[in-house]
């Protein structure tokens, strides 16, 4: 008997492992031309993982602080061994994850993957994309650098044009009325402790809910393998779906070894709150779509400030994705569709927009 | 009820009289405050007699509640021509040109009256005025020299921190050549007139103009403002040297002080030229056709043998910094973090500039003590980049033997889920 074996009989006999994993052992996964899709969700976690203990490393010698930020990732990228492919990995890593959280989450609209009974899954996953794009926001900002300062200072101004509730929020966003050392120690409890204690309940939540209502298969094909239940293939989720996954999750960490070996995440010039912004200052390629947005849209439009408009839109917009498998239904579900489409069309036209814009 | 309709109408005429009393006084009182009839006819005027209101409000003098009587005399509250420009009231009527200094001295070189209005003033000028060559010239009955207004303009003058001002450093090149770059003008000084010229392609007018340096050098620096000369050969060092003072320093202790004086050469301006003074370089040394020290010296001389030394020990502190530079910009272009090795280049630079600075001296041995050290840290800077492109091919390999082990295990899994998946296969069959 090997030492796996006598170490799974171990856990069985205290825990009854072979219970608790009986309902893997049955689970299937779809198979259809669609189903690679299936692993965006399993990748973004991946993802996460690797944040997660790349961010732990990075704690060891990250010292928030306006005077000790800045100094303290250099002291990372030139002194601790690996320090600039750990930090290097934590950056392209964070901006892949947001990429695949972005592309998970228009697969599951496109597939239709959020009707009954997944609507909850739909929004735990949305509020964990809402997440994802915190932490981008929060830790865009440690470093202290230049461009980070003033994206920062750009983005919470933004936030404080919301009506209302809009310039309390920037102000406890910031920690005052500028962005200052204060406002750095801040976004970095939220981003080391706020942000990933409610990400990790989430992802439980979420994995949890895909495991009890099982992979969604798309609605023409549903009713296809209902009328012909012949023609239903699946695999097993593990190990068949599992090693697949795996097989991905190793793709994924050899882009991200090879962006952070051959593309190392710059550090730029340590912030100086004194001087002038420098010209054409963007934010990240995720946030880039809002801030054209609201960048092209007119200082006024008919008696309302443009720039309240624009955020009260994407606010509007942001609720109406948000209950997506709510209006789904009935009249509405054609028009469903085109909306995603429309949506997609508009990110991506923004971004680009926004990339070349001066 | 009639009683008090009348009462009500009477107190009503009386307030509405009050009112108008008070209107006339109001008006009365105002009207003594800012009457100045000159401006009524003056304004209308369009030759040389010609002021408009518009004009000389802009004047600090109108601004601080002088009239044209301050300069002119006479009564500018009087309507009466006769009464406001007559000799009763003192009208001086145009002030000649040889006596606008002493006018404007009248408030200017006396603290009394200037207490009152800036108290930070300088009380010189007519002093310094009268030492200055156009000072001198004007005693002698020049009168087509500069007096006061031809730099300060007239009727809006306005103080000299406003850039509008005649004589607001950006404006005071313009303002000197409206005399100096005239050609007809200076024709009976027999003074050259491409001084502007030449100062808007000098170091000094890019300072000015492009970085917009307002305490770089204008005519006014070198040549004084109201004590205005042309500095003498023997000045010109003190002149340079209060901007330029280890460089002064240096030449005073070099060979060059005593030389220069003997030939009556004027000590920077002989290598540096003076009004189109350039950005120096290090060709400006050595002994080829571009450099100034071939001028003088003369193969084989002592001078000579200095100048290619030091021209040398300057091209190799240079060459080895550019080496640095070029390796830390490839190492920049590969996405390492040189930042630390980047400062340290600034260092190495400025001992170069330092050595530049000490080569005023012509002392070989000086120039070579602040050479070897910035050698020395260009070297170090080079080393660093040398260091930062080896950790650039260690990461390179590292990725290539990371993305081998990947391939390598996606391999295996890709070959361990066929193996199962033809097991489970011929299970269901």
């Amino acid at each position: 008997m090997g030492f796996f074996r006598k170490l799974h009989d171990w856990l069985d006999d205290r825990f009854g492992w072979n219970e608790l994993l009986a309902p893997l052992r049955k689970k299937t996964v779809p198979v259809h031309r669609l189903s690679h899709w299936y692993f965006l969700g399993g990748i973004t976690l991946f993802l996460f993982v690797i944040q997660v203990l790349t961010g732990i490393l990075l704690l060891l010698y990250y010292r928030p602080g306006a005077n000790e930020a800045f100094e303290s990732v250099q002291y990372i990228m030139t002194r601790v061994k690996f320090g600039w492919l750990i930090r290097s990995i934590h950056s392209w890593s964070a901006n892949l994850m947001v990429f695949t959280a972005f592309a998970h989450m228009f697969s599951v609209a496109f597939l239709k993957s959020y009707r009954k009974p997944r609507e909850l899954t739909w929004l735990s996953g949305m509020i964990l994309l809402f997440l994802v794009l915190g932490f981008g926001f929060s830790g865009y900002l440690l470093p202290w650098n230049t461009l980070a300062f003033f994206a920062t200072k750009v983005g919470t101004e933004i936030t404080g044009q919301v009506p209302i509730v809009g310039r309390p929020l920037m102000i406890f966003l910031r920690g005052g009325e500028e962005v200052t050392g204060a406002t750095l120690t801040r976004f970095f409890g939220f981003h080391v402790a706020v942000l990933p204690g409610l990400a990790t309940l989430l992802i439980g939540l979420h994995i949890l809910l895909v495991q009890r209502f099982g992979i969604s298969v798309p609605p023409k094909l549903e009713a296809e393998w209902l009328t012909k239940p012949a023609a239903l293939r699946e695999m097993k989720f593990f190990p068949n779906f599992a090693l697949r996954e795996l097989m991905a999750w190793y793709v994924a960490l050899g882009v991200l070894g090879a962006l952070a070996a051959i593309f190392p995440w710059d550090l730029g010039v340590k912030a100086d709150p004194f001087v002038s912004a420098p010209a054409g200052i963007k934010p990240e390629w995720y946030f880039l779509f809002m801030f054209q947005t609201l960048k092209v849209i007119p200082s006024k439009v008919f008696f309302m400030d443009g720039e309240v408009l624009g955020v009260l839109a994407f606010g509007v917009a942001g609720a109406v994705w948000l209950l997506l498998p709510f209006i789904d239904t009935g009249r509405a579900r054609r028009w469903v569709n085109a909306l995603a489409v429309v949506a997609l069309a508009y990110i991506i036209g923004m971004t680009i927009y926004g990339h070349f814009a001066k | 009820m009639a009683t008090l309709q009348s009462k009500s109408a009477a107190s009503h005429t009386s307030r509405w009289f009050l009112a108008m009393a008070a209107g006339f006084l109001l008006a009365g009182v105002a009207h003594g405050q800012t009457k100045n009839s000159c401006l009524e006819c003056h304004s209308i005027l369009t030759d040389n007699l010609g002021v408009t209101e518009e004009k000389f409000s802009q004047d600090i003098h109108a601004q601080k509640g002088l009239t044209c009587a301050s300069c002119h005399g006479g009564d500018a509250t009087s309507d009466d021509p006769e009464v406001a420009m007559g000799k009763k009231a003192g009208f001086k009527g145009k002030i000649t040109r040889a006596q606008i200094p002493q006018l404007c001295g009248s408030c200017h070189s006396d603290p009394a009256v200037m207490r009152k209005y800036n108290p930070s003033l300088r009380t010189d000028q007519l002093s310094q005025y009268h030492t200055s060559i156009h000072g001198k010239r004007l005693a002698t009955g020049d009168t087509k020299v500069a007096v006061c207004v031809d730099c300060h303009s007239v009727h809006d003058i306005r103080p000299p921190n406003d850039p509008r001002s005649t004589v607001y450093p950006l404006n005071v090149p313009a303002t000197c050549s409206r005399c100096h770059s005239d050609a007809e003008r200076m024709k009976a000084y027999k003074i050259p007139t491409n001084q502007f010229a030449e100062y808007k392609k000098s170091v000094h007018h890019q300072a000015l103009t492009v970085r917009g340096d307002l305490s770089a050098p204008t005519c006014v620096t070198c040549h004084g403002n109201h004590g205005a000369t042309p500095p003498g050969s023997s000045s010109v060092a003190a002149v340079c040297s209060t901007c330029h003072v280890f460089q002064a320093q240096l030449f005073d202790s070099s060979p060059h002080k005593s030389a220069f004086a003997s030939a009556g050469l004027p000590g920077c301006v002989t290598c540096h030229s003076n009004h189109g003074i350039q950005h120096p370089t290090d060709a400006m040394i050595g002994t080829d056709d571009k450099s100034v020290c071939g001028q003088c010296h003369t193969e084989g001389d002592p001078g000579f043998v200095a100048a290619n030394s030091i021209r040398e020990h300057l091209a190799q502190l240079a060459a080895a910094i550019d080496r640095s530079d070029q390796i830390l910009s490839k190492a920049e272009r590969s996405g390492m973090e040189v930042s630390q090795a980047r400062l340290d280049l600034v260092q190495t630079r400025d001992t170069l500039t330092k050595a530049r600075v000490t080569i005023h001296s012509v002392n070989v041995a000086r120039v070579q003590q602040d050479i070897q050290p910035g050698l020395v840290a260009a070297d170090k800077n080079y080393e660093a980049g040398k260091d930062a492109l080896k950790e650039r091919n260690y990461r390179r390999y590292g990725l290539g033997l990371s993305l081998i082990a990947i391939a390598l295990v996606i391999t295996g899994l890709r070959m361990y889920l066929k193996q199962i998946e033809s097991g489970q296969d011929s299970q269901t069959t």
